[in-house]
Order: structure tokens, then C-alpha cells, then sequence
């Protein structure tokens, strides 16, 4: 997908040389321009069924889309307003006291464009659980600090590698970017060779990185 | 003069890093200082970002394997383990038994080698400069085996999506076996030199105490969980690669201070000896790669799949779109999410210990800058 679409721009052609994979370069672009049209939804996911997710149906209702099961992985698809009250009530209710991990996916082509996926596990159950929502761009989905501390940090790699800004959030700024840096390099119209080239020439003193 | 203004000051603020020898890479605290009390820290992370998850959507999945190894390059075995492990969930193969058997035994061995380079570090940063000469002179024999077995000492790309490449070399069993026969007794050695003596002592106990309801806030795992008494490892619950086989312990502390943190690591170091010597016994015949062609080609859907790294939960979070390139390859670093809590840790403590803390953390910061 990136690296299609870099040839438009005007640096990529030049760094040719630093461009590691020389001879799978020219079958991989055809592939992910055929991919994305694929929506996720083709995933062979079969209904997941337990007393959990039959409570978690039961108490949410219709904020609940999905309750799903992949490679015998559990998920739940929820509504964006719904994520912070189902991490809230798995965590009270359920046990499930550890934030794993907050991450997102871009599907640039899709009217909700970002997943965002919450994993949460409990030591008692020795249980894993993915939360899964999708968000248009611009959404911001509120904080789940308040649930879990360690979404603090992962909250703000998100913000930084996606742009996804969390309404709530105690300190919303870049992590590992410089502050200054444009651009949100996780999406899937950032390209691989692209760069913040006034930030480059400004801190670093080089025309550019590449 | 200039007295007064010292004298009217109360807080300052000091920077510490990125260039700094006890921040272990480039991290750079930025501390808020009351006389030597510390009253808050910020942490300036990313100057090791590479991208590596961008790099992973434009790489196929056999391409990527290699750059894993460079996220925690202390223990570059168990990233590139998660990984093939996240493939394999995804291709719904897995790897026979003899390539699950060689695969914990190189982890093993890279788990104590990872724990060796901690040991000497962090005791150089306190102040004992004698043990890092021997932790080195040991870890180097554990990767003398990694290299002989794969060819490269750190960065090794020991493993491939299905089982393995190579065959073992004659004399591995062996070799792996006399490794911990060798092994056992440095450990007590290490402990002769440091766990009674007073001035780690003193520098160690009730030093940045992390409690168990606290770790599990913070999501921290590893070491640093199961010192805090948390009886919790991956590898016993939800056990992977074939370690249900082996006979080992969780090894638990209570206080959740440096000083626990510490004797929980040489603990692991003598139960990782004990798996290497279980499973290099009984490795099975048999092949050393599944099935799972040339091509590698995941159907659409998403894995998180995650292992006991030596430093915490390592995991890996793949979404496949169909195509030969992961769609999206989400790393869940132990470090990165471990660091967070140096900030509960430090506060209200002495500047010095914040050297001791950072220690004890075992932060890679590859792995947290990616």
C-alpha cells in the first residue's frame, strides 16, 4: 500500500539504494492493492458462547455487536461509546485486571476507518479478552485511564502512530516521535520513505533523512 | 549571595540521559528533585525508533523475521519466538516436536543470557564492579551454543515461521548439558558475592516498592510481577512451544523491592538451567519444519499471541488482510509497558535509587522505542 503509492511523491525514486527488499519489490505491489477491498469481516470467526459473553450481552445490550471467537481467541465488538463501560464492567464484574495492551489498525478505506483494539486478561480466569471498536477519523474515544493506569502510556502510541486523539487523556502527546513531528506514521496513507523533512531539516541540519 | 538563592530553592530540575551509563541505552529522565527526594519523573523515550511495525507491513512475513531480533537485542531469541508463534496461530500450524524442543532450549539459554547481561549491569551501576567480569564470561559460553547452533551470537534469527532451519550440530545435547552442569554452581557463586553483602544490601531493600495490586495496575509483568508474589508466568499458564513437559518452578518473592526483584531473576536463572538440561535429554526425532509452504499466505483474520520474554509478557498482535504481507503487526513490548511504573516507583525516594530502580526494571530500549 505505501510503498505504492510513494512513487507519486517526489523523494522516494532518489534513496533507491536504501531500499531493502530488491528482488520481492516487484511482486509485493500488485498484493496489497488487491488486499485492502477485503474487508475484516471475511474472517472466519465463529459466535463465541459462554456465560461471559452471554453476560456481557445481557448487560450491554445492543452496544454489543459482536461476541466472537477466531483460532479459539475470544473477542467482543462494541460500540465506541460502550469500549470504557465494557473494560469497566469486565474489570469489576469479570476480574479482568490487567490491561494488556491498547493498539490500532487503519483500514483507510472503511466509512469507520480505525479499529481499536483494547486486550484485557484476569489472572484468576486466566482468561484473554479483545475488545475491538471502529472509529471514523477525527472520533475521539475517551480515556481509559480511569480503568486501567496502563493505558496511559499505550493510549499515547496510539495518539502518536495513528493520530487517534482520547477525549480525557491526563496527557495527550507524542511518545516516541518528536513532539513537533507532522504526520501520523502507522497509517496506511504515511509511506514507508516518508518523512517530516522540515523536522528533519530544522533539528537535524540535513536536507534529508533518506 | 548565591547561597540565599540555593537556600530559597526547593525544587530542581535534573536531566538525566540520554547519554547516560545507568539508563542502559538512551532513555532520558527528566526528574523533579527536592534536595535528593525525588517528587516526580517524565521519561523522553523514542530515540531508538525505527518503525519497526510500519517496516513489518511493508516486508512479507518471512522478510520481517529477521528485524524482530532487534527489539530486545539482549534476548533477540524469545522476540523472534513470539513472532513465529503469531504466524503460526494465524496459519493454524504448529511447529513439531523436536523444533518446539530445540526452540526452548535456544530461549532458555538466551532467557539466562539475557538475565546474566541484568546482573552485571545492574550491580556495575550500584557499585559492584566485580560480577559483571564473570556474568559476561558466562553468558558468553551460553551464546558460544546460539552461534555454534544458528551462527550469529545476539541478533540470531534462530527461528523460521513453522519450526526451524537449521538441524542441531553433533555434540548440541551435550554441550547444552554440560552448559548447566557448569552453570549451577556460578549462580551461587554470583549469590556469594552479593546477596549477604551489606552494601547491596542497603542499596536493595525496600528500595522502589511495587506491590502486587500496583503491578497489576501498571501492567507489569516478568521479574518484576513475580517479586511482588504474583505466582503468574506464561509459560505455566498458558504454556507454549511444549514447556506443559518440563518440570520447573515459578520462583516468588513477597516485598516487591529491588532486592526481591533481584533474587527472583538468579532463581529463574537456575530454573531456565533446568529446563535446558530437561529438554536437551529428550529431544524427539522427528522433522524440524511443518508444513507451511513456500509462500507464506495467512487467511484473513488476527492473532495476539504472547510469550514469557525474559523481561515480561512479550506479545505480538497480527492482523492478516490474505495477501503475503502482514496487514498489521502490533508488538506489545514488556519493557515499554514496565517502564511506565518507574514513576510510582522513584517518587518520594533518593536520587541515587533511581539508578537502582532503572536496574532493576531490565529495560531493553529497543524493544521499548521499536
Amino acid at each position: 500500500m505505501a510503498d505504492e503509492q510513494k512513487p507519486g511523491g517526489s523523494d522516494p525514486p532518489l534513496p533507491g539504494g536504501g531500499d531493502p527488499p530488491k528482488p520481492p519489490a516487484k511482486p509485493v505491489p500488485p498484493k496489497p492493492a488487491a488486499a485492502p477491498p477485503k474487508p475484516p469481516a471475511t474472517m472466519a470467526a465463529v459466535p463465541w458462547d459462554s456465560d461471559l459473553a452471554r453476560d456481557l450481552k445481557e448487560h450491554f445490550a445492543a452496544e454489543i455487536a459482536e461476541t466472537s471467537s477466531y483460532l479459539g481467541q475470544n473477542f467482543l465488538v462494541v460500540k465506541p461509546e460502550a469500549a470504557i463501560p465494557v473494560l469497566e464492567y469486565l474489570r469489576l464484574e469479570a476480574d479482568f485486571d490487567y490491561l494488556v495492551d491498547i493498539t490500532a489498525v487503519d483500514w483507510p478505506k472503511r466509512a469507520d476507518r480505525f479499529d481499536l483494539v483494547y486486550v484485557v486478561y484476569s489472572f484468576s480466569r486466566n482468561e484473554r479478552v479483545r475488545i475491538k471498536t471502529y472509529i471514523a477519523d477525527g472520533y475521539q474515544p475517551p480515556t481509559a485511564v480511569g480503568v486501567h493506569l496502563t493505558a496511559n502510556w499505550l493510549e499515547r502510541e496510539v495518539f502518536d502512530m495513528f493520530g487517534i486523539s482520547f477525549a480525557g487523556h491526563p496527557d495527550m502527546r507524542r511518545i516516541l516521535m518528536p513532539e513537533e513531528w507532522q504526520g501520523s506514521p502507522l497509517r496506511k496513507d504515511y509511506g514507508i520513505l516518508q518523512q517530516d523533512d522540515r523536522w528533519v531539516r530544522e533539528n537535524l541540519g540535513i536536507e534529508s533523512g533518506q | 549571595m548565591p547561597d540565599t538563592t540555593f537556600l530559597d530553592s526547593t525544587e530542581l530540575v535534573l536531566n538525566m540521559g540520554p547519554q547516560h551509563p545507568s539508563t542502559h541505552g538512551v532513555l532520558r529522565v527528566i526528574l523533579k528533585l527536592d534536595g535528593e527526594k525525588v517528587l516526580g519523573t517524565d521519561c523522553v523515550i523514542g530515540y531508538l525508533h525505527r518503525g519497526v511495525e510500519k517496516i513489518a507491513e511493508n516486508r512479507t512475513y518471512a522478510q520481517f523475521n529477521p528485524y524482530v531480533d532487534r527489539m530486545d537485542y539482549v534476548a533477540a531469541v524469545s522476540n523472534g519466538l513470539g513472532y513465529c508463534l503469531a504466524v503460526e496461530k494465524l496459519l493454524n500450524v504448529e511447529a513439531p516436536p523436536r523444533a518446539q524442543a530445540i526452540r526452548v532450549i535456544i530461549t532458555e539459554l538466551n532467557r539466562i543470557a539475557s538475565h546474566l547481561v541484568w546482573l552485571g549491569t545492574h550491580a556495575l551501576d550500584i557499585g559492584a564492579i566485580t560480577p559483571v567480569f564473570y556474568c559476561l564470561r558466562e553468558r558468553e559460553e551460553a551464546l558460544k551454543i546460539i552461534e555454534k547452533y544458528c551462527g550469529a551470537r545476539l541478533t540470531t534469527h534462530a527461528f523460521r515461521i513453522g519450526g526451524l532451519q537449521y538441524e542441531t550440530y553433533d555434540g548440541f545435547e551435550k554441550e547444552c548439558e554440560a552448559f548447566c552442569n557448569w552453570f549451577a554452581p556460578k549462580v551461587d557463586e554470583y549469590e556469594e558475592l552479593l546477596s549477604n553483602n551489606r552494601i547491596w544490601l542497603g542499596r536493595m531493600r525496600g528500595v522502589g516498592v511495587l506491590n502486587a495490586d500496583e503491578c497489576k495496575e501498571y501492567g507489569v509483568t516478568g521479574p518484576v510481577l513475580r517479586a511482588s508474589g504474583v505466582k503468574w508466568d506464561l509459560r505455566k499458564a498458558q504454556p507454549y512451544s511444549g514447556y506443559e513437559k518440563y518440570d520447573f518452578e515459578i520462583p516468588t518473592r513477597e516485598n516487591g523491592d529491588t532486592y526481591d526483584r533481584y533474587i527472583v531473576r538468579m532463581q529463574e536463572m537456575r530454573q531456565s538451567a533446568r529446563i535446558v538440561r530437561q529438554a536437551a535429554a529428550s529431544i524427539p526425532d522427528g522433522p524440524i519444519m511443518a508444513k507451511v509452504g513456500k509462500v507464506i499466505k495467512p487467511p484473513v483474520g488476527e492473532a495476539y499471541v504472547s510469550i514469557e520474554a525474559a523481561k515480561g509478557e512479550l506479545g505480538y498482535y497480527v492482523v492478516s488482510d490474505g495477501s503475503t504481507q502482514p496487514y498489521r503487526v502490533r508488538v506489545r513490548p514488556p519493557s515499554f509497558v514496565n517502564l511506565q511504573a518507574l514513576d510510582r516507583m522513584v517518587r518520594g525516594g533518593l536520587i541515587a535509587d533511581v539508578v537502582a530502580i532503572i536496574g532493576t526494571l531490565d529495560i531493553v530500549l529497543g524493544e521499548i522505542d521499536r
